[in-house]
């Protein structure tokens, strides 16, 4: 791209310079997930892909929800939406750090003036019973991202194992485009017909959904919809491999993991309510991990894993 | 002699882990070729973010020959007998010498085990280290098997010496083992080929690679005190910080830079936290003031803006750090001036412990247990419960929050804010100590009442839910809790039965008590005091009270090391084994006191006289807990006894004189049993 060496100026510049970086870099360029969830790792592009020994390489934004985060949009980088951009791929290319260190300067950080620093920085997720080695990486002291090799993803070994990238890009890109406070970063091109910026697009919806997360969300609901996701996920990965119907071997994978998404998202939100007690909230965090590892266990079982043949 | 250089190069190690690695390369790299036979003459290991090096001198070529002689079967042994022996030895018949022995004519076997080059087996020794390696944690990455810290890039293996390089043919998991490497990862030049660890260490330089973690941190210490000190400031050290920031770069550039004003005004502890904790910034203060003022970071690269473009980035980070910080200290403070009673309240619905209840629960708990304890370490009750009360207020705090490490000290802070004295600020930040067995015991009466109720109620928590620390186990530090209890009551000389305390009534005591007697026997065993002897004195009545405990043990130490003291121990020894026999033998307890008409020798009367004259001043000193004159009255027993036992036979055929002196045998183990039990000291 021609403007490379020059710097973005929005927010959705970066985005789209990131796309065609790793697009370039041969990764399949994915849509976001189309449900609720807290980080890029969950969409099913990296949580199941990252099993079994099929080849993989994937890259996309994932709009990404922590309903505790929300600050009704006053805070100058924290958000209850805000996106990541995941980049997975299987097996982990032996250059992976020089592809990383090149998509930065894809975003206009210019290597020869900044300090970029590998600081250990190991992953684990709770709820997926996942856990990686890796770093975060600064950028003149600043966390610009997370890098991370999976060793284990619901409770099974990763062979291979896939690198995984993820930028927060709200502080990244206020970084490279020198912008204080989140809602002030220009969305669009600030010359555009109609400039916006990231506080026209997201103010109104932050104050929203602050006020709805923290405060009025039904709890009873919520904690009916928590059980109720929880049931359907086990029901459906109960069900008999062969379908009676169509006479095929259909494991329903992706329909059990979206409950489980489900059912994170509800819990982040009853956290958020304040409803649930520490004691309480390890036992949630075990019922979603017990999902997602089910989950695996049934997706290695599947040919999207390699594992057809079993 | 050649020399060897290894270097093993990955992906950034954790800074942490960097300098262990590179002993542990040494050691396991060393050891194997010793083991080989492949001696060297000096060592030396290196270790950057991206590589661990190992430099060896001098080392062997080959591996020597050896040569091994083995005694085989008779001559005329069965044929099947000397197949075997010629099997093992791996020779044939004509290989065997025949020579005589006094059992006859036997065959001998010379077996020459060849020496090996040096490459061999450096490469099997170096894939044993790289297989086995003890990371603290490792992974795998790619397609492959083999775990590393982080991705293994290459491996530089080479010996050479006068006539040239060799590279050691070495190749695992498809990385084969070459004489390249590279620099810094942005300011090197890509790969380059060495012939030999000064060509290697020049050849990095150049390359913008400090390979010795201790010159790089030296470069840092220097370069921040000279930017310091330039503006007439001082750098605060912090040796942890320096360690692990050398192990974040290879090329080390010091830059320093200023706090905003707005955030002079925060403690400093918080500043230097926040700046430490978050971004691994030195603080930098200015001496006139008092305050931090400025702060050094360490980039990993030189720029054609010296910097400036770094420096700028770092600054806007700290400035949202702080920002956060000083919204933090601000809102605590207005809490605290209210009364903080919000974050008490809130403590009543945070979980200490799902058996043990809140932390509102504990803190009354704590509270009542301080006011007892107040009147015996000379503080006032109502302040002990007050510091109590307020001791935990801070965990409700915004900064706690963040920075769980500051704990008890915004306690501290906020206690001034809070309206409350002096005692209840310090004792915020006293009670938790002491943390480890280096740390300082506090003194302030208020601080000791408070810190001991929060211990014991600790432990006699975990003790009643049956929460004990199991070998390594031990999550809630109760090991810790309980020698804190040991050490402020021995450094503030608190003399008090730990068991009258009114402790919880379904913690199971005895058992407690035996970890605390668990606990002290090690931290005494660390100021050379033997457990056999603090074994005597546990045995003791009145053993929950520590400082009693202690200055028993002590005073029988010291006694026992005396040749008194040692000689009268041998003498009760004989004394209670003639003793216990006959008891056993008779059947009956010799306790009856001895009556001086049936004494016949005169060492006896002299033993007698002196049992008399003792007893009474001993009992006194023990009553009055004066160990060490019960000790010196002990040691003038000891002649007499010497004396009786080198002149009479106490099993006299005479049955009534045999009696009497059992008798006085049993005053003998009755006054020694008085200070000590000393049928457990060993010698």
């Amino acid at each position: 791209m021609a403007h490379h060496d020059s710097k973005p100026r929005s927010f959705q510049e970066i985005i789209l310079r990131l796309q065609a970086y790793w697009a370039k870099q041969g990764c399949a360029v994915m849509q976001p997930y189309d449900m609720e969830v807290g980080a890029g790792t969950f969409h099913p592009a990296t949580t199941l892909r990252s099993l079994g020994s099929k080849p993989w390489a994937a890259a996309y934004v994932q709009p990404s929800r922590r309903p505790t985060d929300g600050r009704y949009g006053e805070n100058p980088n924290r958000l209850q939406h805000y996106y990541q951009y995941q980049v997975l791929i299987k097996p982990s290319p032996p250059n992976l750090q020089a592809l990383y260190l090149g998509s930065l300067a894809a975003i206009g950080i210019e290597m020869e003036l900044h300090d970029i620093r590998f600081v250990e920085d190991d992953w684990e997720s709770p709820t997926l019973g996942a856990w990686g080695l890796g770093w975060e990486v600064w950028c003149d002291g600043m966390e610009v991202s997370q890098f991370t090799y999976f060793q284990q993803v619901g409770g099974h070994d990763c062979h291979p194992v896939s690198g995984e990238l993820t930028y927060g890009l709200e502080r990244l890109a206020m970084y490279i485009l020198g912008v204080d406070h989140v809602m002030d970063m220009p969305y669009n091109d600030p010359e555009a017909l109609i400039p916006l910026t990231y506080g026209d697009v997201f103010k109104q919806t932050e104050e929203e959904y602050a006020r709805w997360n923290f405060d009025t969300a039904n709890t009873e609901v919520l904690l009916r919809h928590f059980e109720e996701a929880e049931a359907e996920c086990e029901n459906t990965l109960a069900q008999a491999e062969i379908d009676p119907k169509t006479g095929k071997r259909i494991i329903m994978v992706h329909p059990a993991y979206d409950q489980c998404i489900k059912a994170s998202h509800i819990f982040n939100l009853l956290d958020a309510r304040g409803v649930i007690s520490v004691t309480e909230r390890q036992a949630y965090i075990g019922r979603v991990r017990s999902l997602a590892k089910k989950c695996a266990d049934a997706f290695v079982q599947t040919e999207a894993a390699g594992g057809a043949a079993a | 002699m050649p020399d060897l250089l290894i270097e093993l190069f990955s992906e950034e190690i954790p800074a942490r882990m960097q300098t262990r690695a590179a002993e542990d390369l040494k050691k396991a790299v060393t050891n194997g070729l010793v083991e080989a036979g492949l001696t060297y003459a000096h060592a030396s290991a290196f270790s950057t973010p991206r590589r661990l090096t190992l430099a060896l001198e001098g080392m062997l070529a080959e591996s020597p020959t050896v040569r091994e002689e083995r005694k085989g079967p008779k001559v005329g042994a069965p044929e099947k007998a000397i197949e075997g022996f010629l099997r093992g030895a791996g020779l044939t018949m004509d290989q065997l010498e025949e020579r005589e022995t006094p059992k006859g004519n036997v065959y001998f076997a010379s077996i020459e085990k060849p020496g090996r080059p040096a490459a061999d087996i450096v490469a099997e020794v170096l894939e044993a280290t790289i297989r086995n390696f003890p990371w603290p944690k490792s992974m795998r990455w790619g397609a492959g098997s083999l775990r590393w810290v982080r991705p293994l890039h290459s491996i530089l293996c080479i010996t050479s010496d006068e006539a040239g390089t060799e590279i050691v043919p070495l190749t695992i998991d498809g990385i084969t083992a070459g004489d390249t490497t590279e620099g810094h990862r942005f300011m090197g030049t890509g790969r380059f080929a060495v012939s030999n660890f000064e060509d290697y260490a020049a050849k990095l330089k150049r390359n913008h690679v400090v390979l010795s973690a201790e010159e790089r941190a030296e470069m840092i210490a220097a370069d921040a005190q000279n930017l310091a000190f330039a503006q007439g400031l001082e750098l605060v050290d912090d040796k942890g910080l320096l360690a692990e920031v050398a192990g974040l770069v290879e090329w080390p550039v010091t830059l320093m830079g200023d706090i905003a004003e707005d955030f002079l005004s925060l403690p400093p502890e918080v500043l230097q936290t926040s700046m430490k904790e978050h971004q691994k910034f030195f603080s930098v203060k200015n001496p006139k003031t008092g305050r931090i003022e400025k702060f050094i970071t360490v980039a990993n690269r030189e720029t054609r803006d010296t910097g400036a473009t770094i420096l700028a980035g770092n600054q806007k980070v700290l400035f949202a750090r702080l920002s956060d910080a000083k919204f933090f200290w601000e809102n605590d403070v207005r809490t605290a001036k209210a009364g903080a009673s919000e974050w008490l309240e809130k403590l009543g619905n945070v979980t200490f412990h799902n058996k043990l209840g809140s932390q509102a629960e504990r803190i009354d708990r704590i509270a009542a247990l301080a006011r007892e304890i107040a009147p015996i370490v000379g503080a006032d009750a109502d302040l002990a419960e007050q510091s109590a009360r307020w001791a935990k207020a801070d965990l409700s705090s915004e900064m706690v929050y963040e920075f769980p490490e500051l704990q008890g000290l915004m306690g501290r802070y906020y206690a001034e804010f809070a309206g409350h004295p002096a005692e209840v600020a310090a004792a915020a930040l006293e009670h938790y100590s002491p943390l480890g067995p280096s740390d300082d015991v506090p003194t302030a009466p208020v601080s000791v009442a408070v810190a001991l109720a929060d211990k014991l109620d600790l432990l006699t928590g975990f003790w009643a839910i049956d929460e004990k620390p199991t070998g390594s186990k031990d999550p809630f530090a109760l090991r810790r809790a309980a020698l804190g209890v040991i050490r402020l009551i021995l450094q503030n000389g608190i003399s008090a039965p730990l068991l009258a305390l009114p402790l919880r009534e379904d913690a199971d005591k005895a058992d407690l008590l035996a970890f605390f007697h668990d606990r002290l026997k090690v931290f005494l065993r660390d100021q050379g005091v033997r457990h056999d002897i603090i074994d005597a004195c546990i045995a003791m009545e009145g053993n929950d009270d520590i400082a009693l405990l202690v200055n028993r043990a002590k005073a029988l130490q010291a006694f026992l090391s005396t040749e008194d003291g040692e000689n009268l121990l041998q003498g009760f020894k004989r004394a209670n084994n003639i003793l216990t026999q006959a008891e056993e033998k008779d059947g009956v307890e010799y306790s009856f006191g001895a009556d001086l008409k049936f004494v016949e020798d005169d060492s006896e009367k002299a033993l007698f006289d002196a049992l008399d004259t003792l007893e009474a001043p001993i009992a006194e000193a023990i009553k009055g807990e004066d160990f060490a004159a019960a000790m010196a009255g002990l040691a003038k027993l000891r002649a007499p006894i010497d004396a009786f036992f080198e002149a009479v036979q106490v099993n006299s055929d005479n049955e009534v004189v045999r009696r009497n002196r059992l008798n006085m045998l049993s005053r003998i183990r009755g006054l020694c049993l008085s200070v000590a039990d000393l049928t457990k000291v060993e010698g």
